[in-house]
């Protein structure tokens, strides 16, 4: 089997690709897009290390990422929901033009 | 590092450097699914066979959908003319790579690379769910009360103003 220091780095790997991307792109469903990867590096993160634990009975992790699903669904659901309204207040989803909170 | 882990791997991070650098909107929400059905495959390795499929059903299933949908409400079907990167790429990119830098350092200096997995882990449906109604009740109607508050957020927020737009 894979070592621990395997998934992490596959985590890692993901975690900064997503962070190029949100910070990088300037459509902001792409942003949202790069969120979405950063949080699932962070859930693998959770597995692998309840998976090499000692205790791995006590379900800890599996919980914890099963919770962070559920709040990375309705995190998308708002995202979405914000990108849609600004889209149809400024008629761009460009984050370099959306500049100003009182438009 | 076995060969399934490095196929997996491989076609997770090919998958998600596809959907931050494609230039149309509808093929990176494909590249992302391809992303999280990668992270499903890697939960199955990692014996937590309820995530692997919880993965692909609200991910695969309703988040990426969801992303479409979001596409093509805001016309971002066609591609853009000019650049799709923003004004301030370069220092994005360069904390990317800084994190990353980081990240592998940290790991590569921590007990993680000599660790070994504990034999024999079950996790089945049964013991999450007496997990679940017992020891996790609290967060489970937490979650509930979360997820019904950002559904109607979420149809308050993307709501047409009638009042402003008569």
């Amino acid at each position: 089997m894979t070592s621990l220091a395997g998934y992490l780095v596959l985590s890692a790997m993901l975690f900064a690709i997503g962070l190029a991307g949100a910070l990088t792109r300037r459509n902001a469903i792409i942003v949202l897009i790069g969120i979405e990867l950063m949080l699932n590096a962070a859930n693998l993160n959770f597995i692998a290390f309840w998976r090499f634990s000692e205790h791995p009975e006590a379900l800890t992790g599996i919980m914890f990422v099963i919770f962070s699903i559920g709040v990375a669904a309705a995190e998308a659901a708002v995202g979405l929901a914000l990108i849609i309204a600004i889209y149809r207040h400024y008629k761009t989803t460009n984050v370099d033009e959306v500049n100003s909170l009182k438009g | 590092m076995t060969l399934p882990f490095l196929i997996v791997a491989a076609l997770t991070i090919a998958a998600a450097v596809a959907a931050m650098t494609l230039r149309n909107l509808v093929h990176c929400s494909l590249a992302l699914v391809g992303a999280f059905v990668g992270l499903a495959a890697a939960y199955l390795q990692l014996d937590a066979q309820f995530v692997g499929f919880a993965q692909v059903l609200v991910y695969v299933g309703a988040v990426a959908i969801l992303i479409v949908f979001a596409v093509l409400l805001t016309r971002g079907g066609e591609a853009p003319a000019g650049t799709v990167f923003s004004s301030s790429w370069k220092w994005g990119a360069l904390v990317a790579a800084v994190v990353f830098g980081l990240l592998a350092w940290a790991i590569k200096n921590s007990f993680a690379s000599d660790r070994r997995p504990t034999p024999q882990v079950e996790a089945t449906v049964k013991q999450i769910g007496e997990a679940l109604m017992t020891k996790f009740v609290l967060p489970l109607e937490v979650i509930g009360l979360l997820l019904t508050a950002a559904l109607i957020g979420a149809v308050i927020i993307a709501m047409r103003d009638e009042a402003k737009s008569k």
